[in-house]
């Protein structure tokens, strides 16, 4: 949530007053829903203004996430890496370990950033969506902090293969709410949600979990996300006395690449890459990269690339990494990748599993299959790299939920 | 005047009706929407995401969709629809995406084409007008915009600026189906946008039955039915045009002769 005033040129002054990042972004919201959002960006000026609110977040930051966030040089990883590039070549590779924040990855900080808004405007009741289950359990876990009713909403197929996030938001206290229709994942959690929201907007509020939706969500998860890049450049300054040349994160919705990467915007040295799902790969058609594989539409709020057929009807997404398993992208990607700012590629599922495997041996740390895929890239993007270079990777999440989506893939019964 | 303006002046409340394109013998239960006395015709574009409708036509839409509906069935729906009925009113009711997917120029051009009176967006609000308003604006083509019960007297006028045909009043906030508001609280909303503006007011979500689209009716300028005949489609498939006719028939003598 920084105030600092940004040149008239910059990357970091999105989105305008009508919440568009360029031509994306937007409150493509039913009209019940639109005086709760206009709502809401009142409330969230406010609070941003507002030092109680600010010191209340940082506190809960540090004391109940455990912030800051290590910045981690991976030594071995580094050294693999190096053996494998041309002579000479090679950076020096960092994590960002949101891995060991509380409930194990990034999406905690938002969820603490949007209950605090909650609370601040009388709502009485939380509801979420979730994929994997790792923003139900965040959004569980601070409901079961301050004590508020919470219903998460969750694809049955995504309940059936996430048992143990289930088992762990129902022991936090929350209610949790197969969802039938669809394909029975993310997008079709996101929908159930939508309509709960519109049937109970009088006391409701709607945690949404990445930095999509209608306006002011892209811009306020961004900002809540922003503490991972704030901490990392002041630590990437104190280990290495200058800014990185490279930042990599993975990208579903994009709350983690977002969060790493805004407050570097305006830095031109700095390159920034987001590695989206490419799942079987692109040319099959069953993967979850909207920037590689879609075109621009209108979905769940905002105006953004979406998987879509010719005539708009929204395709399904794969990924291996079901947090990635999402037919959209949060709205500042969609103008980052326009602007040229930011590069984004695709890493398959079998890249990520790969590197999952790789990142544990070498490491020693279980990384998410959605970090994996922000580590599957770094070979390509590194070779060429001399070894005085720096490569920061956002490890935005732990592994222990996927060991049996892996197991599973290795073909190893557990 | 208009096809949409004249059937808001027959001198009764009017009775406007939705099924979903692509589910069931479509043309045969728009035929019996007709024969049955509809005054206004709402034809649902299918959509893979429909976030505001409940499950009724959250699972009419996805029939449509699994039979391989396309948009330029829909318009041939229309168009059909057009020669078939010179006189009766028709308004396409859907999701943004489907509607921009290749450009509001173009889709604002098919309706024109197809003799569509009119579009209601569910999820483009007045403040995301430019995406589709300007194009249906040049073609003459109706913008018919939702008023809700949290649409304030503030946000009221915006809501109304560049919306023609009728006024589309959601009386209760949720989704598309089974709930009802109380017969007061319609009252009032209707009062306050009343003296807002000329246009007709249809009021819709949750009326199933003839005896609440007659309540309504005294107090409204049309009644909106949609979930209860779309259920309807569900049930009997490619053979519904028998029981639409006969609910739409009985809604119409309710509607009709309300007040």
């Amino acid at each position: 949530m920084s105030a600092t005033s940004t040149p008239a040129n910059s990357y970091r002054n999105q989105p305008d007053e009508r919440g568009h990042f360029g031509a994306f972004g937007g409150r493509y919201v039913a009209e019940t829903l639109m005086p709760l959002i206009l709502d809401l960006e009142k409330e969230y000026r406010a609070a941003k203004a507002d030092p109680a609110f600010q010191a209340q977040f940082d506190d809960l930051l540090e004391h109940y996430v455990g912030r800051p966030s290590p910045l981690y040089y991976a030594e071995r990883l580094t050294e693999h890496f190096r053996q494998q590039a041309p002579d000479g070549n090679g950076p020096k590779v960092y994590f960002k370990r949101e891995e060991l924040n509380h409930t194990g990855a990034h999406k905690i900080n938002n969820c603490i950033g949007q209950i605090l808004l909650a609370i601040r405007m009388g709502k009485t009741r939380i509801i979420a969506e979730t994929g994997a289950g790792q923003h139900g359990v965040a959004t569980a876990t601070v409901c079961a902090r301050f004590g508020l009713p919470c219903a998460i909403y969750m694809g049955s197929t995504d309940v059936a293969r996430q048992q143990p996030n289930v088992f762990r938001m129902k022991l936090l206290g929350a209610e949790v709410i197969p969802v039938e229709s669809g394909a029975k994942t993310l997008k079709d959690a996101m929908n159930e949600a939508l309509r709960d929201w519109v049937a109970n907007v009088h006391d409701t509020f709607y945690i949404i979990g990445t930095a999509a939706g209608p306006h002011p969500y892209p811009e306020l998860v961004r900002d809540f996300q922003s503490v991972i890049g704030k901490e990392a450049r002041e630590q990437i300054m104190k280990a290495e006395g200058r800014l990185p040349d490279m930042l990599v994160a993975a990208v579903g919705g994009g709350s983690n690449a977002i969060g790493l990467f805004h407050p570097f915007l305006d830095d031109p040295d700095v390159a920034m890459v987001g590695v989206e799902a490419a799942g079987h790969g692109i040319a099959t058609g069953e993967h979850a990269a909207s920037l590689t594989g879609g075109v621009p539409g209108v979905l769940h709020g905002n105006k953004t690339y979406l998987l879509q057929d010719e005539d708009g009807q929204i395709t399904e997404a794969h990924s291996i990494s079901a947090g990635l398993d999402y037919p959209g992208i949060g709205p500042e990607h969609s103008w980052l990748h326009e602007s040229g700012r930011v590069k984004y590629i695709p890493i398959t599922d079998q890249e990520a599993l790969d590197a999952f495997q790789l990142c544990c041996k070498l490491e020693g740390i279980i990384p998410a299959l959605e970090s994996s895929h922000a580590l599957a890239a770094l070979p390509q993007l590194t070779a060429e790299m001399p070894s005085d270079k720096i490569v920061v990777v956002n490890v935005s999440g732990r592994g222990d939920k996927d060991i049996f989506t892996v197991a599973d893939a290795l073909g190893v019964k557990l | 005047m208009s096809r949409l303006s004249a059937a808001f002046a027959k001198g009764h409340p009017s009775l406007v009706c939705f099924i979903t394109a692509g589910d069931g013998d479509t043309a045969a239960n728009l035929d019996a929407l007709v024969a049955g006395g509809a005054d206004v015709i709402e034809l649902g574009m299918p959509f893979t995401d429909p976030m505001a409708d409940g499950q009724a036509i959250q699972e009419a839409n996805l029939r449509s969709l699994g039979k391989g509906t396309k948009t330029a069935d829909v318009f041939a729906i229309a168009t059909a629809f057009r020669q078939r009925h010179p006189d009766v009113p028709l308004v396409l009711m859907g999701y943004a995406n489907p509607m921009i997917r290749r450009g509001a120029d173009w889709f604002a051009d098919e309706c024109a084409k197809a003799g569509v009176d009119g579009v209601i967006c569910v999820d483009i609000p007045p403040e995301e007008d430019p995406d589709l308003g300007p194009a249906l604006r040049g073609k003459e083509v109706s913008l018919i915009r939702l008023a809700t019960p949290t649409t304030d007297a503030a946000r009221l006028p915006a809501v109304l600026d560049g919306s023609s045909g009728f006024l589309y009043y959601v009386s209760v906030a949720g989704i598309t189906g089974k709930q009802q508001a109380a017969l007061d609280s319609i009252e009032q909303a209707l009062t306050r946008l009343k003296s807002a503006t000329e246009l007709p007011v249809a009021v819709g979500f949750g009326v199933r039955t003839p005896e609440q689209a007659s309540a309504i009716a005294k107090v409204a300028d049309g009644v909106v039915v949609g979930s209860a005949l779309v259920e309807l489609v569900g049930r009997h498939g490619a053979d519904a045009a028998g029981p639409v006719r006969e609910l739409t028939a009985a809604l119409a003598q309710a509607v009709h002769s309300a007040r």
